[in-house]
This record gives C-alpha cells, structure tokens and sequence, in this order.
C-alpha cells in the first residue's frame, strides 16, 4: 500500500502503541506537524515551553511508565536544545526516541538556515542515530530505532529526517505490523543477525559460582543499582536480599528498586551514603552489585573501595563489567532472569550477627522539631500526606539529595531524577511527562530555587494542560550543593552561588495561572501542602529555608567511602 | 572467575568489521577519542563479504583498556566483530611509498641496491628521482627509510598497519555474524 511518507512515520508510531509524544515545531519539522494534525485523534502532542522540557517530559514519561518515550523538535536550535535532555536519557538509560528534521537535501552541508549536523551531535549521547535520506526505508528505521531504545539496556535514540524525505508528495510502500510481530521485518532481522535482540541468557557456571561464593560469605551487602529499577525487577530484588538476609544499600538510580522503608536498607550509598551504607562496603566480605556502574558518585575511590570484600557485579552490559571497579565476578544478564535463578538455587540464610552490626547505624528517619523549617521536615509532610503511591520528580542537588533520603520509594519508576548527568531544570519537565503518562496518580515535583529558575517557564505547560502536579521549591537563597562545598573544601568564599534575587515564586505562580503558597514553618507547610493536594490543579510552594543547611554524611570526592566530611546528624 | 589481566602497557591490534554505512569510520574513532585513547594508526578496506568492511586500529595500552574500548565498540550498531590481535598471536604489515632524490647513476645504483636488499621495488624513475614501494612490518619499512635518508628522502607515502591472525583462527569464529546470541556478548 501506499501512503504519505509523514504518514508512514504516524503509523509506525502507532504500530509501537504510542499515543503521546512532546516536542516543539519549527520549519524543517512542519510536514510533520501537518501530518500530527490529522492523526490528532489518536495521538496526543504534548507542546512545552521549550524543548528541553519536551526531551525531559519524553525522558520522564519513559521512567514512570516503562515504555518508550518519544520527542519531536525541529533542526538546528531545536535540536541543540534537546541535547541536555537526550545526554540526561543516555547516563540514565532511559528508553527515548527523538525525532528530528533537518534541512532538505539540496540545503544540506550549506550552512542553511537553522542547519545543524544533528545526528553528529547526538553520536556520543544516544545508543544509535539514524540519517533518513531516503523516504522508502522511513518503516525499517522507525522499528529499528524503537527496537534498539527498548531493548537490552535501554537508551535514546534519535532519528533525523531530512524535510524532503517528509514532503507531502512523497509516497512510500507501508504495511502496518504491530510491534510485537515486527521481528519479522527485514530492518530487525538485518540487526539480529548481528546484535541479540533479547536479554541474554545468564551462563549456569556463573550462577553457580556465586551461589558458592555467597555460601562462604559472613558479611554479605547487596546494592540495589538502576538495573533493577530500569529491569523491573524489584520483586525478585526483593525476594533476594530477605533469602540473603544482608543489608541493602541503594544508588541514586536504584531508587525504587528495593522499598525505601524495608528493615534490610541502609539507605544511599556512596558520596552522601548513610553511615550504615558506607561502613557496610567497607566492612564486608561480599558485594553483590545489581545494575549498578559504580560510578565515581558510588565508588569514590576505587582503590579501598569495598577493600576487604569479593566484588560481583550482575549487569545486563557487557562493557559495564570492570569499567570502574575491577571485580571478582560478574554475570551478564538482566537483573530479573539472574535474580530470579538466584533465588532458586540459594538457600535462606541468616546473617543476623552482621545485620546487628550495621543495621544500628541507620540514622533516625523522624524530623526534629524546629521553629525554622527544615528540609526533613518539609519532605516528612510530603510523605506523610501525599498517596502512598505518589511520583517524586527532582532536581539536582541538596533537596535530590534529601528527598533521596528522607522519602521512600517502593516500585520503580517512582522516584524521578538526573543521577547520572546531573541535570538542573530536569524536575519540572519530568513532571510533566510522568503525569501525561500516569493520570491516576499524583506527581510531586522537588526543586531547589536554582534548578527551578532553569526551566521553570513549563509552569504554563503544567496550567495548559491542567496537570495536578505540586511543585515544592527548597528555597534557601543558593546554590545548596555548591555552597556546601564552598563552606566545606573552598574555606567559605561564595563565589557566584548566592541567588539573592527574583523572582517571587508564589507571584510567579500565580502569573502562570497556579496556585502560589510560601511556608515558613511546619505547620504551614502542612496546611499549604493539603491545600495544594486538595485544589485539583498544579501548585507552587515556595519553602523557605536556611541558607546554610546541608546534606549529612558527605564524603569528599575521591576519597575513602568511610572518610567522612560531614558526620551523619551532627551540626 | 576473573581472568587475570596483563598489565602491561603494548601495542595491539584491533581489528573490527563494520557494515559499510556513512559515517561509520568517524562513529568508531569517536568512541576512541571520547573515552581517551590515542589511535595510532588506522586503516579502513573492503573485506571478502559484500558491505562489510574492515577497520584496523593500533593503539597501546593495557589489556584491562583493550577489553573495555572493545566491549565499548561492540555496543555500536555497525559494528559485526571485534578481535583483538597482539604481537604474539599475529601478522602485521605495513605499504610505504617513498620517493628519494638521486643525485646521480652512483646514488641511484646504490639505491636499487639497498631497495633489492629489502625486498622493495622501485616503481617510478626520474632523472633525478626514484620512488620506491615497500611492504613489510613496520621495523622493516623503518629501517629501509633510515637507509635511504643518507640520499634524501623528497616524500613519504604510509598506510597504517593491516593486521591479521596467525593460522586457521579468523575474526568470523567469535563474531556477532553469528546468527545465535552467545553468552559474554554486547546485548543492545
């Protein structure tokens, strides 16, 4: 049959079931959006304020959801905006696929209006870009492409169509295969002759091994890494560490992983570890990392790192396996089908003398009263009074750090957040894809007063589109983070993070058709945060805080993971 | 359990077979200047099968590296096999075209000597220039070349090192041309 090629790219998007996608239009991309525009029946186009926010949105709607985001922006600055978001996706594996257009093929390589060599700009951050030239193998990319997002560890990839590929009289052979049956199609059989298109079946022997190797142990601790989260594997994660009975401490990816309030957590490991997390490495016999890189975030130092244990690593990537931390065994595979095998051939164990040792060094999680808010106390209301079930998407720095912390997660994709990249501005639009993607649930949107002025114009986004989504700012007038380590390591010299400035948040929010609260006390914050839950529409609450807070433990960079700068608690 | 690595810092080989698409030669030196590693040569031909072709990389390091920035290549869709050839284990060659000034029938004799000598062969003659072509390892080719810098070498023309491995062994039996995934490869 033969159609539109715009609306052969529809149609595939159809074929992977997708029915949402965010972007932002522009010249190159228009035939596109012509063609968006008759399938706007069953495809919703979520339009941002710009397009990092869409590539966010895209990126978060894949997070908590599961499925593979989608993004559309147009040539050159449209897609240099969305780099931040596509570099965000592919240091957090998440699923995305960004489609781009570019300049017709007489303009290319002329320095044309708003031409810009997309796909070589995304090379190093996605796990494949395609150049479409040619409109007659638009369906063999787009499944490929969707195909090599969600498959083994996923990523984003990013599609460039050249605008005379997408002109109105272009036409093209198309038949429609749903995504489940496409396996057949000869662009999927081209790629499996040479890359495994499923997760790879785990090797016996290395099972084995381990099962011996955690039957010598005493001291065994478990990390809970994104694999886990990004594999779904929570349930069988969890069924592991209880047959295991070891402490379990949890990467800033694996939030959701491993439920935040079980008795077996330590809580984060790594630069702002728990003591619990970190004397654990330190101390025991056998790490066993699931879906964990040992970033230099969680592996400060490489060298004492878990000095005195036998490392293992379980990843579903080859090229993660020694990258960071040399092991002492590893097995490839996803976390679920090792985990799962795992659990059949491991017997219950009971580690109790270990557990007393560590477990003890939790932190208590209740917030001190104070008559100045607090961060603890802020997130303890958000826990307290939002649903069980609810979405946090961060930001990056002391409140990512402290929502980390002081909230708990309990399934996977319900803590959003730039662990990887590190992305200011990365929250709001997280936000907003993970309410366009879960309706029935309620999204808290956690930012600090720096990250918040990056990206905060998709406000008007959240209003269009009459998302419930509460959007809580730690407002201590500073880079948070950054003054921490000014005060600490740069002896109190503030350069540049003091944000002594505009605007007013609640005033900000109220321009934008929101409502605006400013709390400065427990009960306020109570009170405003039942309100915000209780109006329907999106909320702004501008909390107040002290400028010098900061987030305990800290352990300097690069440093034994024990040495801590800052003690858990302590002032 | 862990293999034990060689620490040692040498010269490999790494030979990868790519499907023949744009771009690719510039994907793959990417991956190699974005995680750090100096190339020190590189050559790009075609292969015995139809629209794959062949890339031979140099580059020194240790085998803890060499397995990394392979694994790494593996993961880019182009890419069908990765092999990594060291000193030992294979054959290394090198082409030089080399066009050295003669003076005078004295200096050109002497030159087509020492071209005999090496198993070179003089492919173009001018009054007062001879190019020489020469195949060989890379000390072979280097010391031809400090032979003939006594008569002025005018320019030198160099491929980068084609690598490939002794006896039956090719790059194809552990290759993701295989049609069955096996255990220990790149997933997507």
């Amino acid at each position: 049959m033969k159609i539109r090629a715009t609306a052969a790219i529809m149609e595939c998007l159809l074929e992977q079931e997708v029915d949402t996608i965010f972007g932002y239009p522009g010249g190159t991309i228009l035939n596109l959006y012509d063609e968006l525009y008759r399938y706007q029946d069953r495809i919703r186009h979520v339009l941002t304020a710009h397009e990092q926010g869409a590539a966010h949105a895209a990126d978060g709607y894949a997070r908590s959801t599961g499925r593979v985001g989608v993004c559309f922006a147009t040539s050159g600055p449209g897609a240099t905006n969305l780099t931040t978001g596509i570099a965000t996706a592919h240091l957090d594996s998440s699923p995305v696929v960004f489609i781009t257009c570019n300049v017709g093929e007489s303009l290319l390589g002329k320095d044309s209006f708003q031409e810009v060599d997309t796909t070589g700009i995304a090379m190093p951050i996605t796990k494949a870009t395609y150049l479409v030239r040619d409109p007659q193998t638009i369906p063999d990319v787009m499944r490929q492409a969707f195909a090599v997002a969600a498959t083994g560890r996923p990523g984003p990839v990013l599609i460039d169509f050249l605008k005379n590929v997408t002109a109105p009289d272009v036409m093209i052979d198309y038949e429609f295969v749903p995504w489940n049956q496409n396996r057949a199609c000869s662009s999927i059989q081209a790629l499996a002759s040479s890359h495994a298109l499923k997760a790879p079946e785990p090797d016996q022997g290395d099972i084995d091994t381990l099962v011996d190797m955690i039957a010598q142990s005493e001291r065994p601790l478990l990390i809970c890494g994104g694999g886990v989260v990004r594999g779904k594997a929570d349930q069988v994660f969890r069924k592991f560490a209880e047959k295991l009975d070891a402490p379990v401490a949890i990467t800033v990816m694996g939030g959701g992983g491993f439920p935040g309030s079980h008795p077996l957590t330590t809580g984060m490991i790594g630069m702002h570890g728990s003591q619990a997390s970190n004397v654990a490495c330190a101390e025991c016999d056998l790490l066993i990392a699931v879906g964990c890189r040992f970033s230099d975030r969680v592996a400060l130092d490489p060298a004492t790192f878990a000095s005195q244990a036998k490392v293992v690593q379980i990843d579903i990537d080859r090229a993660e396996i020694d990258k960071n931390v040399l092991t002492d065994h590893h097995i490839i595979g996803s976390a679920k089908r090792v985990l799962t095998l795992l659990n059949e051939k491991m017997p219950q164990y009971d580690h109790t003398a270990w557990k007393e040792h560590i477990l003890p060094m939790r932190a208590p999680s209740v917030a001190e009263d104070s008559p100045k808010l607090t961060p603890q106390q802020v997130l303890e209301v958000i826990r307290l009074q939002a649903p069980h079930d609810t979405i946090v998407a961060t930001d990056v720095g002391q409140h990512q750090m402290w929502s980390i912390k002081y909230l708990h997660f309990d399934y996977p994709g319900q803590l959003l957040t730039s662990g990887g990249f590190g992305t200011m501005g990365f929250g709001l639009g997280a936000a907003i894809g993970a309410q366009m993607g879960n309706p029935d649930k309620r999204v808290v949107h956690v930012t600090g007063d720096g990250c918040f002025r990056m990206n905060c114009h998709e406000l008007c986004t959240v209003e269009h589109y009459g998302l419930p989504i509460i959007t809580v700012i730690f407002n201590n007038g500073t880079l948070g983070m950054v003054r921490q380590w000014q005060s600490l390591i740069y002896g109190k010299r503030y350069s540049e993070t003091t944000l002594d400035r505009g605007p007013d948040f609640v005033k900000l929010a109220e321009a934008y058709g929101l409502k605006g609260f400013r709390v400065t006390d427990r009960a306020e914050m109570e009170t405003a945060f039942a309100q915000a839950l209780a109006c329907g529409s999106g909320a702004v609450i501008d909390c107040v805080l002290d400028i010098d807070e900061m987030v305990r433990p800290m352990v300097a960079a690069g440093s034994p993971i024990t040495d801590f700068l800052l003690k858990e608690g302590s002032k | 359990m862990k293999k034990p690595l060689d620490t040692r810092r040498k010269l490999y080989t790494m030979c990868i077979l790519v499907e023949d698409v744009p771009g690719v030669l510039s994907q793959v030196s990417r991956l190699f200047s974005r995680k750090g590693y100096n190339i020190e040569s590189i050559v790009s031909g075609a292969t015995d099968k139809p629209g794959i072709a062949r890339i031979s990389i140099e580059l020194i390091g240790d085998e803890l590296m060499i397995d990394q920035i392979a694994a790494q290549c593996r993961k880019l869709l182009p890419v069908k096999a990765v092999k990594i050839l060291d000193e030992e284990t294979c054959i290394r060659r090198e082409i030089a075209l080399i066009k050295v000034s003669c003076a005078d029938r004295v200096s050109r004799d002497e030159i087509i000597q020492l071209v005999n000598i090496f198993r070179a062969k003089v492919i173009d003659v001018a009054k007062n220039a001879l190019t020489i072509w020469v195949f060989g390892s890379q000390s072979k080719n280097a010391a031809l070349i400090e032979m003939l810098e006594d008569f002025g070498i005018l320019e030198i023309a160099k491929t980068g090192t084609i690598a490939i491995e002794r006896g039956c062994n090719t790059i194809y039996d552990e290759s993701k041309l295989k049609e069955e995934y096996e255990y220990g490869k790149n997933v997507l």
